[in-house]
């Protein structure tokens, strides 16, 4: 009833290849932007920017850039928090360096570095697959961390060997440190999360992005084609880890404040890794929808016990949370293993057809 | 030149100046190989049975001596609550197979190797909820274990053995032999081996595939305490435990994951050799603590050359 489609003819190919061929489609995506950029700004108190939209954002990016090396070429990776670690510690140290650049920019700069050294751990992808490739992300992933904590010109050789985010302020308005404030970071934040989701939804749909789903489909039917392996599967660590190291430095600059090099283990690789599978492999609104399950979660159930009037421990919440989210994976994966994009999908289908399901 | 000196020359003149001292560090790293060889056995056999990459063996480990520690310390006798750490890692198999594995079968197998990091946060949060996050002692004493250790007089200088030690290896050589032993001798272990071949094939001449999976999951089990009371009882048990199930995967690349000799002898590969790196190049050059990424980047190198590992099956590939 609300999806139906009689009505909307396509009358050029143009109009069938759009990029939502049904009206429904952009009023939805309509509405949610607006939230996004008006309702929510508009009425969200300081703690859901820091704990919900903020974070919510940065961790849809994140999975994003994994789901585009993992969902749409196929190489999946358990690295990705250190990709993001080496976006925040480029980030860093560029503005560190250079304090009249401006933050924007330093962050949009940073993801080049990861992408860098995202090919560099890419290469062993031409020749080592499936498992074996994963536990090879997993050298990038320890190998990393130990590197910044070990190199301190990283971390400018303070003390604490932590990087510390300074006030930076863009046209006089502070955008990171401890004087910015939460919607203006949140504002940036949208602004660069909403850019790289349009190019990457349309890297996808694109030439490249054909390339890659051969690649992920079988790589060796992709070559007889006359697909270069090694150019789809570079092209995929590069753009992935480029989106990842942003969202690293995202993570850091518009979020924490600061880092430590522990923050960057592998608990963030699960985590980002959690909502790309969760929301769908080779969707890229399920990225959205998998970070609000993830992110969202706890807050939901660390206020569930105070609301009920029930008292228990923070430690035995927190461990409580844990075992919730690990039965959700499962559940999820038992409901529907192609996640919860796949599960729109269908209600969607149900939508357009209802109440004729013939 | 003074950095090629320290890489290409001092390592060697110490290894050749101190031999009693390059037996410790061999020894050291033997002792560390064996327990990971023993995590990446579990790993093998569950991936061999039925192509799940298990995650959650680390975490089994953690979950095995825990309970072990956990019973005795509620007044159980040391050798009831081995029992009942069996019967309990024998539940989880059951409970595993049941709800989580046999509304997957058929999945792709990302979507099982979630599914097993699922199972593992479960059991982190079950564990510490059950029993604490605290540091325990590992019931060394009480399983009849010997503590203490023995000096040998070997190259003009003194190794010291920990007993604890020499029964962890020996314990693994003869659990590796019976593994061994019942797959490939055994009606049971046939059926396990012909399960990984071919599921389809297996399942058509009345091979159970419930069965088999619950089986192999409790041997992982049985492993998997094997290596809690190894491990524990010289680092004590707790959730930092979880850690060497990292140390596994490499193992698993270089050895290969069908392959149980690989898994053995990568293990040992990877003991004695990160030890070495870490004492005689890793301290002196990069600040220590290599030990976190050392075996990577060997399973790495390797793989660039043997892209399915020293040992694992060949991999063919169809168009």
């Amino acid at each position: 009833m609300l999806y139906r489609t009689a009505g909307q003819f396509k009358t050029s190919y143009r109009a069938d290849q759009a990029l939502f061929p049904i009206k429904q489609d952009s009023f939805l995506l309509g509405i949610i932007l607006i939230c996004a950029w008006v309702v929510f700004p508009l009425t969200a108190s300081e703690f859901t920017f820091q704990t919900i939209l903020t974070p919510i954002l940065i961790y849809s990016l994140a999975a994003l850039g994994l789901n585009i090396l993992t969902g749409f070429a196929g190489q999946l990776s358990l690295g990705t928090g250190a990709f993001m670690g080496v976006g925040a510690y480029a980030c860093y140290k560029m503005i560190t360096l250079m304090p009249w650049m401006n933050p924007v920019i330093a962050i949009l700069l940073s993801g080049v570095f990861s992408a860098g050294v995202g090919v560099a751990f890419g290469i062993p992808s031409l020749r080592i697959k499936g498992f074996y490739l994963a536990i090879a992300t997993l050298a990038a992933q320890f190998f990393l961390v130990w590197l910044f904590e070990k190199w301190s010109w990283l971390y400018n050789d303070n003390a604490s060997g932590a990087i510390q985010v300074p006030n930076l302020d863009m046209f006089g308005l502070y955008v990171a440190g401890p004087q910015a404030s939460s919607i203006t970071q949140y504002y940036l934040v949208l602004i660069i999360v909403s850019l790289l989701t349009y190019v990457a939804i349309n890297l996808t749909r694109g030439n490249l992005g054909r390339t890659w789903k051969a690649t992920r489909d079988m790589d060796i039917a992709a070559e007889l084609i006359g697909i270069n392996l090694m150019k789809s599967k570079l092209t995929a660590f590069a753009v992935s880890s480029y989106i990842v190291g942003v969202s690293g430095a995202l993570f850091v600059f518009m979020w924490r404040g600061a880092a430590e090099p522990n923050l960057f283990d592998i608990p963030l690789s699960f985590r980002v890794l959690f909502i790309a599978i969760i929301g769908g492999l080779g969707s890229i609104m399920g990225n959205y929808l998998g970070a609000i399950l993830i992110v969202g979660l706890p807050v939901v159930l660390n206020t569930v016990p105070a609301a009920l009037g029930i008292h228990i421990e923070s430690a035995l919440v927190e461990h409580l949370n844990i075992m919730i989210i690990g039965s959700l994976i499962i559940f999820f994966l038992i409901i529907e293993p192609h996640g919860l994009a796949q599960l729109w999908r269908l209600i969607r289908e149900k939508l357009i057809i209802w109440p004729f399901p013939h | 030149m003074e950095l090629l000196n320290k890489i290409f020359i001092a390592p060697f003149v110490d290894m050749v100046a101190a031999p009693d001292f390059l037996m410790q560090v061999l020894w050291e790293g033997l002792v560390s190989g064996v327990l990971y060889s023993l995590i990446a056995l579990g790993f093998v056999l569950i991936y061999r049975s039925s192509r799940i990459f298990n995650f959650a063996q680390g975490i089994m480990v953690v979950f095995a001596a825990l309970t072990l520690v956990g019973l005795h310390e509620m007044g159980v006798p040391a050798w009831l609550s081995v029992f009942l750490t069996l019967a309990v890692m024998f539940g989880l198999a059951v409970s595993v197979e049941r709800i989580v594995l046999r509304p997957l079968v058929g999945q792709p197998d990302i979507i099982l190797f979630m599914a097993t990091i699922g199972i593992t946060l479960f059991l982190i949060g079950l564990g510490e909820i059950i029993f604490g996050g605290e540091n325990k002692q590992m019931i060394t004493k009480e399983l009849g274990i010997p503590t203490g250790s023995t000096d040998f007089d070997i190259l003009g200088g003194y190794v010291s053995f920990q007993h604890i030690d020499i029964t962890a290896v020996a314990v693994a050589g003869l659990l590796v032999t019976s593994l061994l032993l019942f797959l490939n001798k055994t009606r049971m272990g046939r059926a396990i081996r012909a399960l990984g071949d071919d599921h389809q094939a297996a399942l058509s001449v009345g091979i159970s595939l419930q069965t088999i999976w619950i089986l192999v999951w409790f041997i992982a089990g049985i492993i998997a305490l094997v290596t809690g009371i190894a491990w524990g009882s010289r680092a004590g048990v707790s959730f930092a435990l979880e850690v060497i199930a990292y140390k596994a995967l490499p193992v698993l690349m270089l050895g290969g994951l069908e392959s149980i000799q690989g898994a053995i002898i990568g293990g040992l590969m990877i003991g004695m050799l990160e030890k070495m790196f870490e004492i005689y190049w890793g301290q002196p050059i990069l600040g220590g603590n290599t030990e976190s990424w050392f075996a990577y980047m060997l399973a790495l190198v390797v793989l660039l050359f043997r892209p399915q590992g020293l040992f694992g099956e060949k991999i063919i590939e169809r168009v």
